[in-house]
């Protein structure tokens, strides 16, 4: 964790594609920072959630991804970069249900098609961008108003 | 209600985790999806599911779920049990169905949401 003098945090994780035994370890490390540093709980379950779904997307369907949690006194902002297959039609992907995951994945509980909207229902902001065949890139904000911090 | 009743009253065995018997149940959640359960379970929520695979126990972590109950006689895998160990995690199995455990636990603390 690095902490510069303008009262900033960032912390970066990387995320192995395919790696179910490890899925879960990089969201599990931002909900403990973020308890340690004392933020408000209701913005820990949003930012635990959001975290999950966007690790999840990499183990799932990329091949490695970078998650970037970066802290300001004013806004918790998560950052991810996945190198994989990208996503075609981005307008499809957000729709609830809407899911490629295979057979496997969903006899696993995966693949409900919940993943992108859960990350969009707990941001404050969202941008999703990709290229086809060469990957996909998150960009999550939660603000952190009085209430954000205890 | 105390996880320690309510697992004598739905006759539940404990498979990890037996040390935090004493937290209280804030209601139940019944899902195999874990998006789902991600996105809808409350803190301190007892997760009803099929699922026995080792992904589960990121969820309860996440969640801070008191626990998981593993239905109709299924077994959770090893590296499931392992996890749960690590990460503090309690395993319940039950022999009975989803609608069944789901019914009982509503029956003993209701809904709180």
């Amino acid at each position: 964790m690095t902490m510069n003098n303008e009262n900033e945090l960032s912390q970066r994780f990387e995320i192995v594609g395919g790696d179910f035994s490890k899925a879960g370890k990089t969201s599990t490390s931002i909900k403990e920072i973020l308890q340690e540093i004392g933020i408000d709980s209701s913005i820990v379950v949003r930012a635990a959630i959001a975290s999950y779904e966007a690790e999840m997307n990499v183990v799932m369907y990329a091949q490695r991804g970078v998650l970037t949690l970066n802290i300001t006194p004013m806004k918790l902002h998560l950052k991810l970069d996945d190198e994989g297959p990208g996503i075609e039609d981005i307008d499809t992907a957000m729709q609830e249900g809407f899911s490629t995951a295979t057979e496997e994945m969903r006899e696993m509980g995966f693949g409900a098609g919940m993943g992108l909207p859960n990350i969009k229902k707990n941001a404050d902001k969202f941008e999703i961008s990709s290229t086809p065949g060469q990957g996909t890139s998150l960009r999550i904000t939660i603000c952190l108003d009085k209430k954000g911090r205890k | 209600m105390k996880l320690r009743k309510i697992i004598e009253k739905l006759q539940l065995k404990v498979l990890t985790g037996q040390e935090n018997l004493e937290a209280e149940v804030t209601g139940g959640y019944t899902s195999d999806l874990l998006s789902d359960v991600i996105a809808n379970s409350k803190n301190g929520n007892l997760w009803i599911t099929l699922q026995t695979h080792q992904n589960i126990i990121a969820v309860a972590k996440l969640k801070d779920l008191s626990g998981i109950i593993i239905v109709n006689k299924r077994e959770p895998d090893g590296d499931t049990l392992q996890k749960a160990k690590e990460e503090n995690v309690l395993l319940l199995g039950s022999e009975e169905k989803a609608f069944d455990v789901s019914g009982k636990l509503y029956g003993l603390i209701g809904s709180k949401d």
